[in-house]
Formats: structure tokens, C-alpha cells, sequence
């Protein structure tokens, strides 16, 4: 039986070592990836290095390096396990694999910079860990969400589910805008109230609920109407706004100051058994008033409470903007953009319009790709 | 045969429809006869012969007005949607 020593010799014998000095200048052309343990990583790491642990380089390699020719540098804490990474790679297919002699213990002691990286709490990792299992999310994508702030115009029917979930989420700051009071008739479909807080406000309602489900989250709350003269102000402090009034005053005012301000703002809207959505995002796609330049009169804007809504759709409705939210947080997936996405509750079937810029647009015309608030990854 | 999908808001006008089914060959043509068949919907349709501001129509998903508006041609088994501007959201 071989000896660990025996092992390590044999493995040197296949991988290329290159030390402190020559691993800089192979930066920063080479993937840079750290093979320790996350508590290792924690402490410190080289900057711009990818996190993949030994245990499951075989199962992650792949996606943080699809190309089996690209150049990788592997480190460890001080080159032993680094290079049975690297035997590993090699018979994975890899072409390119170098380990760092003296890992990283050598390239902090040689004065070479390294990062700290931000790091979710015990208690974070354990509520957030389904979000944490997921790559596309990861502690990286949990931090996003925890930084981010969202605006909820309304904490109604749309409102209630959007808020609800995104709380759950870790998104840190949840703005709402909602100058009314529970109503007993609201309870059939606003689930982020309850029937002991019929009369309250409905943004202190919400305020309680996201706070017994998550009390990491900010709650700020704006008891207001939103009017030309306020809006800009509260929106500027969001990156980005779920827009789930009912009126189109609203709803015209939300698009012109988002375009403005550059805010994404994600839109739905709900009557009887359908709904529709679709997500603004400013200079990228088109605007309401792209689509439909003014508002219909107000015989062609009844509200639910005249027409009635089933208790559900705005669930399904709210929940598809969280979920574009989330997205756009993550910097994941493909936004709600360029589409208008409709749902029929009655034959659970969806239809997804394409929708077009208009280059004569009275609110868009001429506005480029805006910068995102720096929360929102591009 | 084209089927035209009435929204929520207009099926008052259509005594509850939520789908007609009207024989033509373009946009404008099936429109009329659909305004025909329901004569207060015409005004919500149209203004001065023209489509609404508020009202956009698509045939297969893809909005008349990138086509070629009214005169886009219907084929059989074409959806043609009506679909106003919509707001509400319950607060």
C-alpha cells in the first residue's frame, strides 16, 4: 500500500508548481481557483479567485471552468491539497493545471493583497441555506438580496404576496406605499393582513407580519398617496419598484418617474380571473407608454372592488413580480422585458405578447441603457 | 374563422363573451363585424375609423401595429387579442 508521501510524490510527478512570484505574472489571464474549506475562504482569499471546495471539485468544476483547455491555477492553504486537485482536473480533462507552491499561506506571507469576503452570519446561513444551496444564488447571491431595497406600490392584493415572500427572502429594505387601512373585505385575498388588524394601517399590518416573519428585514413605511410631487423622492431611495396599485394615474406616474430615475419597475395588474405583468427595465425595453401611450377613460378602468377578483390571482400575480424582483436582484434569468406575460386563472393558461420600444415614446424616446442602482448586478 | 379574445373589461359589450369566433381577412375587416355584432363595443374600438389609443390588438402574439395595423391579414385559425391598457391591483 502506498504512503501519503508516496501518493504526493506521484502526484507532483503530473502537475506543474509554480510559486508566489510566477503565479502573479500568470494573473490574470488563469482561473484562479481556491480549493480550501469555506471557513479557510472566509478568513481571506486571493482576489478574483473562485471558491471550489476539494470535496466538491468534481461536481463544480465544470461550471466555474466549462473550458477543459483554459489555463487554472489551484491553491490550497500551503500546495499539498492543491496539487491532488490538480491530479484530479488533469483526469477530468483539464489541460492547463498549475498548483501554487505554498498556497496561500505563501502569497499573504510574501505581502501579496488578498480579500476578506463579506460573509452571511450562523444564523443567515441557517435561514437563507436553501437560497445558499442553489449556485445561481450562494452566499454571494443571499448578501445581494440582503443589500437590496425594493418599493411596493401598494400593500394590497399584489402587495401582500410580493411583500410576504420577499421578506422571507432576506431582501434587507422593503418600502411601502399605501395610505389606507385594512378592510374586512380586503382579507379574502391580502394575506399579509389579518382579521385582529382590520382598521389598522395597512402599511403598519404589513409592517408587523414581515417583522414576525423575518426580522432582519427594514421595513419603511410611506402612509401616502403617491402624487407627481412625491414620487421621485421615494422612489429614488429604492433600487427598484413592484408596482401593484389600482389606478392609472398610478401606474403612469410609476413608469414616467422610474424611467426617469432609472428604477426597473415590475407591473401587474388583475381583474376578475386574469391578470398580466411585465417588467420595465429603463433605456432596455420598452415603457408603458411605449405600449399604450395614454390611459384609457376612466369607464375602462373599473377597480376590483367594483368588479370583484378571484382571492388567488393576485397571489399568482404578486408572487410572478416578487419573483422578476428577485431576479433582477440576482442578476439571473431572463427579465420580464420586451414581453407582456397574461394569465387566465379560468383555463390556467398563459400568453406572452411581444412588446416593442416605441422610438417616439413621449416618456422613453432617446434614453439609453441607464445604470442600475449599484445593488442590481447588470 | 378567426377567434377574437374579448378582455375583462370590455365583455360587458359582448353580453359576457370571452371569445367570438368572426370569418374575414384582415384585421380591420373582422373589427367591423365584430362592432357590428356588438354595437356598443364600437366606440371603445375605434376613434374616427382608427384603433384607440388604449387598445392594441395582436394577431399570433405579435402587436397589428408593427404589422401592417389594420390591413394585417387574418388566416384561418388565427387569435387575434383585444387587449386595452389594464390597471388594478386591488389595493
Amino acid at each position: 500500500m502506498p504512503t501519503f508521501d508516496e501518493i504526493l510524490t506521484e502526484a507532483r510527478k503530473s502537475v506543474g508548481e509554480v510559486d508566489v512570484r510566477a503565479a502573479e505574472g500568470l494573473l490574470p489571464e488563469v482561473a484562479v481557483i481556491d480549493v480550501r474549506e469555506k471557513n479557510e475562504w472566509d478568513e481571506g482569499h486571493i482576489p478574483g479567485a473562485v471558491h471550489v471546495p476539494r470535496g466538491y471539485l468534481e461536481q463544480r468544476i465544470e461550471r466555474a471552468v466549462p473550458d477543459r483547455d483554459a489555463p487554472v491555477l489551484l491553491y490550497c492553504a500551503g500546495g499539498t491539497r492543491s496539487v491532488f486537485a490538480a491530479r484530479t482536473m488533469q483526469e477530468m480533462g483539464y489541460s492547463d493545471v498549475t498548483s501554487l507552491r505554498g498556497g496561500f499561506t505563501a502569497w499573504k506571507d510574501s505581502g501579496h493583497r488578498f480579500v476578506v469576503p463579506r460573509t452571511l452570519n450562523p444564523e443567515q446561513m441557517h435561514r437563507y441555506s436553501r437560497h445558499v444551496l442553489i449556485p445561481e444564488v450562494g452566499e454571494e447571491g443571499q448578501l445581494k438580496l440582503l443589500d437590496a431595497s425594493v418599493l411596493l406600490i401598494g400593500a394590497g392584493g399584489l402587495g401582500s404576496p410580493a411583500a410576504l415572500y420577499l421578506a422571507a427572502a432576506g431582501v434587507g429594505t422593503i418600502g411601502l406605499v399605501d395610505a389606507d387601512v385594512v378592510d374586512e373585505s380586503n382579507l379574502q385575498r391580502q394575506v399579509i393582513h389579518t382579521t385582529d388588524r382590520v382598521g389598522m394601517s395597512k402599511v403598519e399590518s404589513a409592517r408587523q407580519a414581515i417583522h414576525a416573519l423575518n426580522p432582519d428585514v427594514n421595513v419603511v413605511g410611506h402612509e401616502v398617496r403617491i402624487t407627481p410631487e412625491n414620487a421621485e423622492e421615494i422612489v429614488a431611495q429604492y433600487d427598484l419598484v413592484i408596482e401593484g396599485s389600482d389606478n392609472f394615474d398610478t401606474m403612469y406616474l410609476m413608469n414616467d418617474v422610474c424611467v426617469k430615475l432609472g428604477k426597473p419597475d415590475i407591473t401587474s395588474s388583475i381583474l376578475g380571473f386574469e391578470g398580466q405583468i411585465t417588467t420595465i427595465l429603463p433605456g432596455e425595453g420598452p415603457c408603458y407608454r411605449c405600449v399604450y401611450a395614454e390611459p384609457p377613460p376612466a369607464a375602462l378602468a373599473p377597480s376590483c372592488s367594483e368588479v370583484g377578483v378571484l382571492g388567488v390571482l393576485p397571489g399568482i400575480m404578486g408572487l410572478l413580480q416578487a419573483n422578476e424582483a428577485m431576479k433582477l436582484i440576482l442578476g439571473i434569468g431572463e427579465p420580464l422585458s420586451d414581453r407582456l406575460l397574461m394569465f387566465d386563472a379560468l383555463t390556467t393558461s398563459f400568453i406572452e405578447l411581444k412588446l416593442r420600444r416605441d422610438p417616439e415614446c413621449p416618456v422613453c424616446a432617446g434614453i439609453g441603457v441607464v445604470e442600475r442602482s449599484p445593488a442590481l448586478a447588470s | 374563422m378567426a377567434s377574437i379574445r374579448i378582455p375583462p373589461v370590455l365583455r360587458q359589450y359582448t353580453g359576457g363573451a370571452r371569445d367570438v369566433d368572426i370569418d374575414g381577412t384582415t384585421v380591420g375587416v373582422v373589427l367591423d363585424r365584430l362592432a357590428d355584432q356588438y354595437p356598443s363595443l364600437k366606440s371603445h374600438l375605434f376613434d374616427d375609423g382608427s384603433l384607440q389609443k388604449y387598445v392594441n390588438v395582436y394577431v399570433n402574439n405579435q402587436d397589428v401595429g408593427y404589422l401592417k395595423g389594420l390591413d394585417t391579414p387574418i388566416a384561418d385559425n388565427d387569435t387575434v387579442i383585444i387587449l386595452p391598457a389594464m390597471a388594478g391591483g386591488s389595493i
